[in-house]
């Protein structure tokens, strides 16, 4: 039986505090995050009778706010609103881990972090994790983001953002030396 | 000889593209010497699931597939 529109109502008002941390990784925004999540309320409610039990649901509704998410984005992009891209100004973070040598510094040396499983469950990890998505500069974390919450391919990325994907593939990887940097130092020690 | 400079971007570039066979044995030549490596390798795999495991993040549908594709 399709959900009714009152029940559509408590799947959102249960999914919403998820929705709208979702949207503030991507955007970085509270206010366009905000907008993003209203918007995906609205067009969601318009076609509620298609769907059958929550996790359906849950799903289309992210599906929703992954096309607002990136209509926010766009409009960020046409009102200039965004530093420019420039892989120059992060080339200390390699020169920061690494030795000229190619060798790690011993102080960035990677540390074990254990079981993937017990990581992923551990909320602590994620506090640390947020509060290192949100320390690396926009440009970075937006790529990152769009690749790895979002789950669009670096072809995508490269369209959405109108860079090429070697550059997007550059900066993948300082991003994800920080954040891994980060993460080592903020969690594990 | 590759380095650990080197490696890390091979690894992350693993996340992205599929690695040229050269890329890849480099890589698992590398990785067999270098414990740093080989735990850099395990976290940038593990960055590669937040998508799937955030809090934030959209739960899995009974369907199967954590990640949901636009419509």
């Amino acid at each position: 039986m399709p959900i009714s529109s009152q029940q559509a109502a408590e799947h959102f008002r249960h999914i919403r505090p998820r929705l709208l941390a979702f949207a503030r990784l991507q955007l970085r925004e509270s206010a366009a995050a905000e907008d993003a999540v209203q918007e995906t309320l609205l067009t969601a409610f318009e076609k509620t009778s298609s769907f059958e039990g929550r996790s359906e649901f849950e799903t289309w509704v992210f599906g929703i706010l992954k096309f607002k998410i990136l209509d926010h984005l766009r409009q960020q992009k046409k009102q200039g609103r965004w530093q420019p891209l420039n892989d120059s100004i992060d080339e200390d973070t390699l020169d920061r881990l690494f030795k000229s040598n190619g060798h790690w510094q011993p102080s960035a040396r990677p540390h074990d972090w254990g079981e993937p499983e017990h990581i992923l469950e551990n909320q602590r990890f994620w506090q640390v994790f947020d509060a290192c998505l949100i320390a690396l500069p926009d440009s970075i974390a937006r790529v990152f983001t769009l690749r790895e919450l979002m789950g669009l391919s670096t072809q995508d990325i490269c369209k959405e953002l109108d860079i090429t994907e070697t550059n997007c593939w550059v900066i993948l990887h300082r991003a994800r030396l920080r954040l891994r940097a980060c993460l080592d130092n903020g969690w594990i020690q | 000889m590759l380095m650990c400079r080197e490696a890390t971007r091979l690894m992350s570039l693993k996340q992205d593209r599929a690695l040229t066979f050269r890329e890849r044995t480099a890589l698992r030549i590398h990785l067999s010497m270098c414990s740093a490596c080989r735990a850099c390798a395990r976290q940038f795999d593990l960055l590669h699931k937040i998508g799937e495991h955030h809090p934030a993040a959209p739960k899995s549908s009974t369907d199967g597939g954590g990640r949901y594709e636009p419509r």
